[in-house]
């Protein structure tokens, strides 16, 4: 049964959920279903498209640079993840315990996500090139560069997040049960890897989560540190569907095929993660 | 909080030395900023003296290419107006999806929820048509671009929180003789002060640095962005004006630290807010 104040507000529609509702469905939904619509056809402007069935779907898995670009994210995004978390984790276990300066090194640590993506790339093609000079080289001289030059980068940026997340989960650790451990005669070792870390479950799947799906979108500092070069050799998705769509005339429906299957792939994994975290997950 | 185990000094001495590590990229490109062009990849690590000395050239330089000035007022205005309509609009929204419980709620809700996992390349394309024909290719046209893409987000924060918000408070004012926008914006939204500072802050990081989304959508003879503009100092075939490109780096950095001085608290609270609800 709805209550009098629930009728009240329902005749209300118009101005509570009208405004947000339209929004929505001009910059969400209608392109969404327009991008899937046009992923199976062919076009150059969305006026003129024309059906085309799954052929765009063909041309994308058989693109040996989207293959390429896929597993150097896959690649990619392990790789960050890992460190990212495993070393944020770390610095935030340090700044919680009684240390001089903490404060004042979490707000360094932290400083580097605030800039954007497009900014970060330039800062650190300046000095990955000057460190590289020396051995006359530069970023885009091979795809390995390029790469690990992104891994730092993200590293530098992203930890500094992940720290403050895993911070405030540390912080919700009941002590008495880190006394209680100690008492018991754990090791400060046991103590992490059978207490804390347990109870940091939904922290870590938090953080699992959003650098998993943060390196998969990675676009702007994958475009403004190498923008692939060489040769395309150091491109990810994001960039690999842009660059589609964009870079040559009579691919938009191969870049928009590519587009929906960047879809499936970050759906997929969002489901699998949320899964698999949440089931480790413990009731402190 | 566990405050039992000390760290030595010797942990903050190795602390004090990846901070300096860690703040090093951006000291570099200040140094870089005082530079002749000629000298910033010749020799990076060097100081800015004698003959490599520039003085503030590159910053004339790089503020007249790049029209920074512009561009940095279109990115407040992008950001300022769109944090500011999506506030009121989620706010209102994520209150009557929960307090109006009906099938039609729940399913924009799940519809909200799809919208926060599809990456922004699924929709570039048509999307970028769209506000080309509809003229919202401007600063004031992404107010409502930003608020229907990113909806997702805010909605999910704000229902966690208004299911959170006992009913009966709102009931009783609206015995005493409130009407619903009185009791609304008097009694439910100052309960929900904290969370819509996180999720301003959220946003504001989102927009401010977003580039793909404005260069694909703002009609860019007339707009640009402060990431927008930077990107466009790269120009054709890699050739980039070094000199304009680190003092347009060092004025893109300044507003950032400004604000993470003066909003630090919130910004590290709005974070874990959305990290704990998201």
């Amino acid at each position: 049964m709805i209550s009098m104040k629930g009728r009240a507000i329902r005749r209300w529609w118009p101005v509570f959920v009208f405004p947000t509702l339209a929004a929505f469905i001009l910059g969400f939904i209608v392109p969404m279903l327009e991008g899937i619509y046009l992923s199976f056809s062919r076009f150059t402007t969305v006026t003129d498209a024309v059906w085309v069935g799954l052929k765009n779907y063909r041309r994308a898995v058989q693109d040996p640079e989207f293959l390429h670009a896929f597993w150097l994210t896959v690649l990619f995004t392990i790789v960050t993840t890992v460190l990212v978390n495993v070393l944020a984790f770390f610095v935030a276990y340090m700044f919680t315990k009684a240390m001089k300066g903490a404060k004042l090194f979490r707000a360094v640590f932290f400083m580097p996500n605030l800039i954007g993506g497009i900014i970060l790339g330039y800062i650190w093609q300046l000095l990955l090139n000057g460190i590289l000079a020396r051995w006359n080289i530069s970023l885009t001289y091979s795809a390995k560069y390029g790469f690990w030059g992104m891994v730092i980068l993200v590293c530098w940026q992203q930890i500094g997040y992940m720290m403050v997340i895993y911070i405030a989960g540390l912080q919700n650790v009941p002590g008495e049960l880190m006394e209680a451990a100690a008492v018991d005669g754990a090791s400060s070792r046991q103590t992490l890897f059978g207490v804390t870390l347990p109870l940091m479950m939904p922290s870590i799947t938090v953080c699992s989560f959003l650098t998993v799906t943060n390196g998969f979108k990675m676009f702007d500092q994958n475009l403004a540190l190498t923008n692939g070069a060489p040769s395309n050799t150091s491109e990810l998705l994001a960039l690999n569907i842009y660059r589609t769509f964009y870079g040559r005339i009579g691919f938009e429906g191969i870049g928009q095929a590519k587009a929906v299957i960047f879809l499936i792939i970050v759906a997929v994994i969002a489901v699998i993660q949320n899964r698999i975290t949440t089931s480790k997950e413990v009731q402190a | 909080m566990i405050k039992h185990v000390k760290h030595g000094a010797w942990w903050t001495a190795i602390f004090t030395v990846v901070s300096l590590a860690w703040i090093f990229p951006i000291v570099l490109v200040v140094i870089n900023s005082f530079k002749k062009k000629v000298y910033i990849s010749t020799s990076t690590f060097s100081l800015p003296i004698g003959n490599a000395g520039a003085g503030l050239e590159n910053y004339t330089e790089g503020i007249a290419k790049t029209d920074f000035l512009m561009s940095f007022l279109w990115t407040v205005v992008t950001t300022v107006g769109s944090v500011v309509v999506i506030l009121l609009c989620t706010v209102m929204c994520a209150w009557w999806i929960v307090r109006v419980k009906s099938r039609f709620s729940t399913a924009i809700y799940l519809v909200f929820l799809l919208n926060m996992i599809v990456p922004f390349q699924m929709v570039m394309f048509p999307l970028s048509k769209l506000t080309d024909m509809t003229g919202l290719n401007t600063p004031w046209g992404l107010w409502l671009v930003y608020l229907g893409f990113g909806a997702g987000l805010p909605v999910f924060i704000f229902t966690g929180v208004v299911k959170s918000i006992p009913d009966e408070i709102e009931e009783a004012a609206m015995i005493d003789g409130a009407n619903t926008f009185r009791m609304f914006f008097t009694i439910v939204v100052p309960m929900m002060r904290s969370s819509i500072i996180s999720v301003a802050i959220l946003e504001i990081m989102w927009i401010w640095n977003d580039y793909l989304l404005p260069y694909l959508t703002l009609d860019l003879q007339q707009f640009k962005t402060i990431s927008i503009a930077i990107q466009y100092l790269r120009g054709g075939y890699g050739s980039i004006d070094m000199g304009a490109m680190m003092a347009c780096l060092v004025l893109a950095i300044i507003p950032i630290v400004v604000f993470f001085v003066f909003c630090q608290k919130y910004i590290i609270q709005g974070i874990a807010a959305g990290a704990v609800k998201g």
